[in-house]
C-alpha cells in the first residue's frame, strides 16, 4: 500500500495486505518461479521480435536481463527456467511514450499530485525525482503489458490548475515499471525536455471567480509574443552559459536553469514539444528548427494538418490519446482516429502516448483503433514499442533482438486486442509479478460469501 | 404559371434547401419508410446467439423478419453485408448529448422542476458522432450537481429530426439523483458553500425531500377523496412542480438514475428508499458497485458503469475494470455507459473490457451496450436484440464489434440509415470545398483579413470548442457545466 497517503481504513489495508501476500504465493504458475539463474527460455510460442517477420513455434531466451536469442532453432541454455508458451505470443513489452505515472495518484486531490511545478520555466526540474515507485497505477498498468513509461512533468498543454502557465516543465524520464524504488526503475533521467506550447488564446478560465474571460485577438497574440520571447532569451543564455563552460572559464556565475538547458541548446536532449492545434504545431516547428532543436512533436491533434512541414523537418510524432474528438466540430468525425495512419503513410515516425495515467492501460486501444482506421499492424505494434525508445535515443529497448534489455510480455493472443490477457511480464530479464491493487479488490470481493438475508 | 408565383416557388425551394443544408448529407438523402433487406451478416441476436451468413427483414421501421433465407420481396432496397457483422444498435444509459447548453441547475440541492426534455437540441454534433460509433438511443440525464437533480429523458439519436420526435415513445421518465464528491463540492466550488458538505447531509437532503413528497401526495389524496366524496368549496392544494416529480417516484411513475460511487452512499440511497416506499431503478457509474451486489440484488436496483475509469477522484480509487463483471456474476442486470459523446462512440469496446477483466462470455459482454441498458431503461420489449417485431434499430460492422478493430459502417434508427461510413467517407470533399468557400466568402466581404503575419487558421478559425478527451475531462478541474456540476 502507498505510504504516502491518508490511511483512510487501516482494517481494510490490512486485510487486503494478507491478501496481497496470498496471491503473491500464487502469482506465477508452476515452473514459472523467479530463476535463481536469471535465464528464462519460453518456447513454442509465437515471437513478434518487431526486427523481422514473426517467429512461430520460436524460443526466446532471457539471460543477464538481456535477450539472449530469439529464434526457431535456439538451443535451451542448462539450468534455464523453461516456460511452455504453446498456443501464446511474445512481444516487447509496450512503451507508454506520455504519461504522469508516478507523479500523480489522484488527480483530484492536491496532495497526490507532483506534476506541474509553479512558473513559467522550469528546465531544472526531473520526473524521476518525485516518482513514486509504490503507485498503485505502476502495478495496474504493468499488469496490462506496458514494461516502460516516458512520464513527463508540466500541464501537458492542459491550462489549468496549478502550473497553468508553465511553458517549460521540466525533464521527463524513461522508467521502468517495475523495480524496488526509482534508482531500479529509471532508464533515462534526462530523457527529454517537456514544453507546452504557448497557444494563442483568446478566451480563458478564471478558476478563482469561475468565469470565462475574453481576450481580443491583438491582446492574446501579444501575451503569446512576450512567452516566445522569454523562452528565446532563455535559450539564448543558456547557449552563452554553455560556451561559458565550454571555454574553461573558472569564474562565471553558476545557473542551474541555464545548465539544465545546455543538452537541449546542444541538441543532445530532445524536446518533447506539446502542441495540438494546426497553428501552435507550424509555430513550434519553425521555432525549433530556428532554433536548431531536436523536437519531438507530443500530442499533435491537428498533425495531419501539418504533415508536409513535419515531413520536411524529419519531426517524430507521440500521437495523444486516439479516443479523442477532432478539434472542431466541421472536421471529419474520424480524424483522430485516422491520424495515426495517414502520418506513417507520409513516412512520418510515430509512437503513441496515452498523455494520461489511469488510462495508461488503453494505450494498446489506442493502437488498434488506429489499425481499424489506416494504420498497418505492425507499424501499430513498433508505436507502442520501440519507436518511442528510438525517438528518446535509448537504443537497446523496444524489439526483441539479442542484446536488448528484456522487458518481456507473454500473452494469449493479439497484443493489440482488448480480451487478449498478459500470462507472463519480464522487466529487465526479472519476472514480474502481475498481481496489483484492482486484481487484489477483485479477488477479495469475488470471494465475499453470499449474503443471505437483507440487513 | 405568373412570375410571382414562381418567384414565390423559388423562394420557397430557396428555403427549403436552406434549411435541409444544416442536415447531414447523409440524413438527407435517405428515404427508407419502406422495405430493406440486410443479407448475408453475421447477425448478432444477443438474445438468439449468432446466425452466420443471415439476414434481417426491416418493414416499416421494425424488424419483420430474422434467418438464412429470406428472399428480398419486390422493390426492397438490399444492403449486401457480406462479411460483415450486424448487431442491435448500441444504448447508451448515461449521455449528456443533445442538450441545449447547461445540464445543471446547481443553485439549488433540489432541482427537481427542471426538465432536460425542454432543452433538447436535435442538431447537436455530438449525435452525429455517436451514431457513428454504432448508437442509437440515450438516457439523456441531468447533470450531478444536486443530490436531486432535474427530470431526464430517453431519445434516439434521430439526428436534425424535430425535438420532439427524439423522445423514445412510451418510455418511462426519470429523474437524476446523485451523491457523493460531486453533489458535496469536494474537488471544487464557488465562493458560496451550499448544504449539503457531507454524505450525511446527502441523505438528510434526499429524506427531507421525500418527507415534504409524501405530505404533498396525501393532501392532494385527501382533496381528491373529499372532492370525490362530493364537498363543495374545497380549495385544492397549491401546485408544487418540485415536489410533483418526487410523488410520480413514489408512484412508479418515474425512474430514479442515481449517480454513485462507492459502497456507503449505494448502501444508504437503498436505506432511504426501503424506509420512504420508492425504488432505485439504476445506480450509475456505481463504481463500487462490486462490493454491494448482493444488497444491490435484493434491492431490485440495476447498476451503469464504466469500463476502466479510476482515480481520478478519491472516491474512484477504489474502482476496478472488474466492476462490471463482478456485479453480473452476482446477479445485477449491468450496463456499461459512456457520460461522454467521445466515450460513446466505442461503448462496443468498452464492454469488450469485461471479457478481459472478470471473463464474461461474448454475448454477456454485447448485452451490457444492448439489452441491459434497454431492460434498465425499461425499453426492453423495443430494443436491445434483432427480434422479429422490434424496432429495426441496427448496427453494422466491418469487424465482430468485440474486436478493437471493427469500425461502424451503418447506423440504421427505425430502419432509416443515419450514418453511412462510405458517403460520409465521399461527401468530405465537396464538404472541405464549401466549407472553404465560406471562410474565402467571409474574408473577402468586409471581414478583416488575416494580418500577413497570422498564417491562415489565426484569423479564420471558429466555432473552435474546448476538446473533449478522456485526457480533459476526469482529470483537470472541468470546464462545461455537465462538469463543473460534475456530470461524473
Amino acid at each position: 500500500m502507498n505510504s504516502r497517503f491518508v490511511n483512510h481504513n487501516a482494517p481494510k489495508f490490512a486485510l487486503s495486505a494478507a491478501l496481497l501476500l496470498f496471491a503473491l504465493a500464487f502469482a506465477f504458475p508452476l515452473g514459472a518461479q523467479t530463476s535463481s539463474s536469471g535465464v528464462y527460455a519460453i518456447k513454442n510460442a509465437k515471437i513478434y521480435t518487431l526486427a523481422g517477420p514473426p517467429i512461430e513455434n520460436g524460443t526466446l531466451i532471457i539471460q543477464d536481463g538481456k535477450i539472449a536469442a530469439a529464434g526457431a532453432n535456439v538451443t535451451i541454455p542448462d539450468g534455464a527456467q523453461v516456460i511452455d508458451a504453446s498456443g501464446l505470443e511474445v512481444y516487447p513489452g509496450m512503451f507508454d511514450a506520455v504519461t504522469q505515472m508516478g507523479l500523480e495518484e489522484v488527480s483530484a486531490v492536491k496532495a497526490t499530485m507532483d506534476t506541474v511545478e509553479t512558473g513559467e520555466f522550469n528546465p531544472d526540474v526531473t520526473a524521476a525525482t518525485a516518482f513514486n515507485a509504490d503507485s498503485a497505477h505502476v502495478d495496474v498498468t504493468r499488469a496490462a503489458g506496458i514494461t516502460e513509461v516516458l512520464t513527463v512533468p508540466g500541464s501537458l498543454g492542459g491550462g489549468f490548475g496549478g502550473g497553468g502557465g508553465s511553458v517549460i516543465g521540466g525533464n521527463a524520464s524513461a522508467v521502468n515499471l517495475g523495480g524496488w524504488n526509482i534508482n531500479d526503475m529509471v532508464i533515462e533521467r534526462h530523457a527529454a525536455m517537456e514544453l507546452t506550447w504557448p497557444s494563442i488564446s483568446s478566451g480563458s478560465f478564471d478558476l478563482t471567480t469561475f468565469t470565462f474571460r475574453r481576450l481580443p485577438f491583438d491582446e492574446a497574440k501579444k501575451q503569446y509574443q512576450k512567452k516566445i520571447d522569454s523562452l528565446s532569451d532563455l535559450l539564448e543564455k543558456a547557449r552563452h552559459y554553455a560556451q561559458a563552460m565550454q571555454s574553461g572559464a573558472a569564474d562565471f556565475p553558476q545557473d542551474l536553469k541555464l545548465a539544465a538547458l545546455v543538452p537541449v541548446v546542444q541538441g543532445k536532449e530532445p524536446v518533447l514539444v506539446i502542441a495540438n492545434s494546426d497553428r501552435d504545431i507550424r509555430n513550434a516547428v519553425e521555432f525549433c528548427e530556428q532554433q536548431k532543436l531536436h523536437m519531438i512533436l507530443g500530442g499533435g491533434d491537428e498533425a495531419w494538418k501539418t504533415i508536409d512541414l513535419l515531413k520536411k523537418d524529419n519531426v517524430p510524432v507521440i500521437i495523444g490519446p486516439v479516443l479523442s474528438m477532432a478539434q472542431s466540430e466541421d472536421e471529419p468525425y474520424d480524424a483522430d482516429y485516422a491520424m495515426a495512419g495517414q502520418l506513417y503513410a507520409a513516412g512520418i515516425k510515430i509512437a503513441f502516448g496515452s498523455f494520461n495515467t489511469s488510462f495508461s492501460r488503453r494505450l494498446p486501444q489506442y493502437a488498434g483503433v488506429s489499425v481499424g482506421y489506416g494504420l498497418p499492424r505492425e507499424e501499430a505494434l513498433k508505436a507502442v514499442t520501440v519507436n518511442a525508445a528510438q525517438m528518446l535515443g535509448i537504443d537497446d529497448l523496444g524489439t526483441l533482438e539479442p542484446g536488448n534489455v528484456a522487458n518481456v510480455v507473454v500473452t494469449d493472443g493479439d497484443l493489440l486486442e482488448l480480451r487478449t490477457h498478459v500470462k507472463y511480464l519480464f522487466i529487465k530479464g526479472q519476472l514480474t509479478s502481475l498481481d496489483n491493487k484492482q486484481l487484489d479488490l477483485y479477488n477479495r470481493f469475488r470471494n465475499r460469501p453470499k449474503l443471505q438475508s437483507q440487513p | 404559371m405568373n412570375f410571382e408565383n414562381s418567384k414565390m416557388h423559388a423562394l420557397r425551394l430557396i428555403a427549403v434547401l436552406a434549411a435541409l443544408a444544416i442536415l447531414p448529407l447523409a440524413a438527407r438523402a435517405q428515404d427508407d419508410s419502406g422495405v430493406t433487406l440486410i443479407k448475408n451478416a453475421t447477425v448478432i441476436t444477443i438474445t438468439h446467439g449468432r446466425i452466420e451468413h443471415g439476414s434481417v427483414l426491416i418493414r416499416d421501421g421494425k424488424i419483420a423478419d430474422v434467418g438464412t433465407d429470406i428472399q428480398a420481396p419486390a422493390g426492397a432496397k438490399v444492403i449486401d453485408a457480406s462479411g460483415m457483422y450486424l448487431m442491435p444498435g448500441i444504448v447508451d444509459c448515461h449521455t449528456h448529448i443533445a442538450v441545449d447548453g447547461d445540464v445543471n441547475e446547481g443553485s439549488v440541492s433540489v432541482s427537481s422542476m427542471v426538465n432536460i426534455k425542454d432543452v433538447l437540441n436535435p442538431y447537436d454534433i455530438n449525435i452525429y458522432h455517436e451514431l457513428a460509433g454504432g448508437v442509437v438511443i440515450g438516457n439523456v440525464l441531468h447533470g450531478s450537481a444536486n443530490p436531486i437533480g432535474g427530470q431526464t429523458i430517453v431519445i434516439k439519436l434521430k439526428y436534425g429530426a424535430p425535438p420532439d420526435d427524439l423522445p423514445f415513445p412510451g418510455a418511462l421518465p426519470g429523474i437524476k439523483f446523485a451523491l457523493g464528491e460531486n453533489v458535496k463540492h469536494s474537488n471544487f466550488g464557488g465562493p458560496i458553500p451550499r448544504y449539503p458538505e457531507t454524505r450525511m447531509g446527502v441523505e438528510e437532503t434526499i429524506r427531507d425531500a421525500f418527507t415534504r413528497a409524501k405530505q404533498y401526495q396525501k393532501d392532494w389524496a385527501d382533496y381528491n377523496q373529499r372532492k370525490a366524496a362530493g364537498e363543495q368549496n374545497l380549495i385544492p392544494p397549491r401546485r408544487d412542480l418540485q415536489l410533483e416529480p418526487l410523488v410520480e417516484v413514489l408512484e412508479g411513475k418515474r425512474y430514479i438514475h442515481c449517480h454513485s460511487y462507492v459502497s456507503d452512499e449505494i448502501l444508504m440511497l437503498m436505506r432511504v428508499a426501503h424506509d420512504m416506499g420508492f425504488k432505485v431503478r439504476t445506480f450509475q457509474h456505481v463504481l463500487e458497485g462490486y462490493k454491494v451486489a448482493d444488497e444491490m440484488v435484493a434491492a431490485g436496483a440495476y447498476g451503469s458503469t464504466f469500463s476502466d475509469w479510476w482515480a481520478y477522484k478519491m472516491e474512484a480509487y477504489e474502482a476496478i475494470p472488474y466492476n462490471a463483471a463482478l456485479m453480473t456474476r452476482r446477479g445485477v442486470i449491468v450496463s456499461v455507459n459512456s457520460d461522454d459523446p467521445e466515450e460513446a462512440r466505442h461503448l462496443n469496446q468498452e464492454a469488450a473490457k469485461s471479457m478481459h477483466y472478470g471473463d464474461l462470455t461474448e454475448n454477456e459482454a454485447l448485452r451490457l451496450v444492448t439489452l441491459n441498458p434497454a431492460i434498465q431503461l425499461g425499453i426492453d420489449n423495443h430494443v436491445g436484440s434483432i427480434e422479429v417485431g422490434k424496432d429495426a434499430d441496427l448496427v453494422i460492422y466491418n469487424h465482430d464489434p468485440l474486436s478493437v478493430y471493427a469500425v461502424v459502417q451503418k447506423t440504421i434508427i427505425d430502419g432509416r440509415v443515419y450514418f453511412d461510413r462510405a458517403q460520409d467517407i465521399a461527401e468530405r470533399a465537396e464538404l472541405a470545398k464549401e466549407r472553404q468557400e465560406l471562410l474565402d466568402k467571409e474574408i473577402n466581404e468586409g471581414k478583416p483579413a488575416p494580418r500577413a503575419d497570422d498564417n491562415e487558421n489565426g484569423a479564420t478559425k471558429s466555432a473552435k470548442k474546448p476538446k473533449k478527451s478522456h485526457q480533459a475531462t476526469p482529470e483537470t478541474p472541468q470546464l462545461d457545466n455537465a462538469e463543473i456540476g460534475g456530470a461524473r
